[in-house]
């Protein structure tokens, strides 16, 4: 097929599947705060509250788009717009899963991989302080203009522990392409324990996968690195002036980058879409078992139901449920659907993890954050970058 | 293809390039030598140069830069006066300049030896693995003087903006 038509059908179907996944993925992070608070969440529309991202969608899209007088009025327009591009496009070079064949079409599961996926996953995320920055800037509001400057300093400075964390495995794996990158994990030891860059035998990178993820909070402004919209202090800081879809054009950047990160860290420290133990083991029935498992608790929930609504919505998730697992077991999509579901299992957890960070931990204060960028964690990236590359040089041929 | 996006990206660049002495305010100067920057990304990734096209993105665009505005957000410098310039300065100025750069360019034509032309994605010592081996071997000595300067000048900066203690 025309190399042409190929990729815009990827890009239309990446693009939907994103965008799904950054509404969903609030109405998500919303539920899993409510239940670790001992509330509910969102309920009202739609069962469950599922359909509250499109509720939210057209409250937005339909909400007056005010303009305050007192802006330049170019880069108030222009911010939300980068911060937006930049966060949507690092998407491009991420891939899903491996080389698969579709009715007669072979193809990679991704819209591109770069010889330089993950510089250029760099230099966008880079860039991405543009919005904020500008944003902060143009609305010509104190604390707009304090957030703003709080996260461009911020963002600076987790870039160093950042691009250090990344090295390490980059140094034991010997390539900079995504796809390489996980070809390089997708083998065993001992025929069952998985070469991921976090497992890697002589020196395993668990250090640089924390600080990774201890720099990636702060690069996408969520708790407990969220000063720059610190809302105690700065009221939104620096989204304050914005409202309607302009607003909405930040909290989608946010998400993305969010998703993006995630990605990341599962191609470079978890092995990417390769299962944790091989197939010989039966790591294919993984995706069949778990999918029945929570079949049949919906089951036993709308058996003995805390709320009388769960009579007639379990039955259907667990219905749905079960008829996912079913479809894991046919073989001819195995190939496609396999990757997938591990690839978007170990990106799940880290969303997860998340979540889970922004329910549970007090934010930082400013001088704190600072100091431990500098004083913490960048030594110790610094140091695990120097060990792993003293032992990658003592071990080369 | 090359060619058209060349076009595109050299005027996106120069374009800019003007842009950025024409602007009055420096947040929009600032601006437009990103776009600049980001042009010249395109333009190395065109040839073939792919370590550099990121490190230019990195390095100048997503750090350097990111420090001027946020600099210049942080003093809150405001709009240029624009100096009045004579009528006939106004008039003389653009015609004088195109001649002064076109003699510049015939004598430099004139003078150099003539190059192969270039060619898109004809250069292939652009890798990463190229430009590390290059960079570790043969100019090991210019890559290490130059980390110490940039050393030096950090003390330098550090010892410009210290308080005295005492």
């Amino acid at each position: 097929m025309n190399f042409f038509v190929l990729t815009l059908i990827k890009v239309a179907v990446i693009a939907f599947v994103l965008l799904t996944t950054l509404a969903y993925l609030q109405w998500i992070e919303r539920k899993v705060i409510a239940h670790v608070q001992l509330r509910v969440g969102p309920r009202r529309v739609g069962p469950h509250g599922l359909l509250q991202p499109l509720a939210d969608v057209v409250k937005l899209i339909t909400k007056e788009g005010l303009l305050p007088s007192h802006v330049s009025v170019v880069f108030y327009l222009l911010a939300p717009f980068i911060a937006v591009m930049f966060a949507l496009i690092s998407i491009a070079v991420i891939p899903f899963g491996p080389v698969i064949d579709v009715a007669g079409v072979r193809t990679e599961m991704g819209l591109t991989d770069l010889g330089i996926g993950v510089l250029f996953i760099l230099a966008i995320s880079g860039l991405g302080v543009y919005g904020v920055a500008l944003a902060g800037w143009s609305s010509n509001n104190k604390y707009s203009l304090l957030g703003g400057l709080r996260s461009s300093a911020q963002m600076l400075s987790y870039e160093l522990p950042m691009a250090l964390a990344i090295t390490a495995p980059l140094l034991l794996m010997n390539t900079l392409s995504f796809r390489e990158l996980v070809a390089k994990q997708s083998f065993y030891y001992f025929g069952f324990l998985p070469n991921w860059a976090i497992f890697h035998c002589p020196f395993p990178q668990i250090v640089a996968f924390l600080v990774f993820l201890v720099a990636s909070f702060a690069e996408t402004n969520r708790v407990p690195f969220d000063l720059p919209e610190a809302e105690g202090e700065l009221v939104a800081g620096f989204h304050t002036e914005y409202s309607s879809m302009k607003f909405a054009s930040f909290f989608m950047a946010e998400y993305a980058n969010m998703v993006t990160v995630s990605c990341v860290a599962t191609l470079l420290f978890l092995g990417g879409w390769t299962p944790p133990f091989p197939a010989e083991y039966g790591s294919k029935f993984i995706p069949s078992i778990v999918h029945a498992a929570a079949a049949l608790l919906c089951f036993y929930h709308a058996a003995n139901p805390a709320r009388p609504f769960d009579r007639i919505t379990l039955p259907v998730v667990g219905v749905v449920s079960l008829g996912i697992a079913g479809v894991f077991l046919i073989p001819a999509v195995q190939p496609i659907l396999l990757p997938l579901f591990w690839f978007g299992a170990k990106t799940g957890a880290i969303l997860f993890l998340f979540i889970w960070v922004r329910a549970t931990l007090p934010r930082f204060r400013y001088d704190q954050l600072m100091r431990f960028a500098w004083l913490f964690l960048f030594p110790l990236g610094m140091l695990n970058l120097l060990a792993t590359s003293l032992a990658v040089a003592l071990t080369a041929k | 293809m090359n060619t058209i996006l060349f076009l595109i990206l050299a005027v996106v660049a120069v374009g800019c390039g003007i842009n950025v002495i024409l602007q009055t305010h420096p947040i929009s100067s600032a601006l437009s030598l990103v776009g600049v920057m980001g042009a010249l990304a395109v333009l190395y990734l065109q040839l073939g140069g792919e370590f550099i096209a990121a490190a230019q993105l990195i390095v100048y665009a997503g750090a350097v830069m990111v420090l001027f505005v946020f600099v210049i957000m942080l003093l809150n410098a405001g709009k240029e006066q624009k100096s009045r310039a004579r009528i006939w300065v106004r008039w003389a100025g653009p015609p004088l300049l195109l001649l002064f750069v076109g003699a510049v360019a015939y004598v430099l034509e004139a003078a150099l030896p003539p190059s192969p032309p270039v060619r898109f994605g004809g250069f292939d010592g652009g890798t990463v693995k190229a430009i590390g081996e290059r960079l570790f071997t043969e100019y090991l000595l210019p890559f290490e003087v130059t980390s110490l300067l940039i050393l030096i000048a950090i003390a330098g900066a550090i010892v410009l903006a210290r308080k005295e203690i005492d």
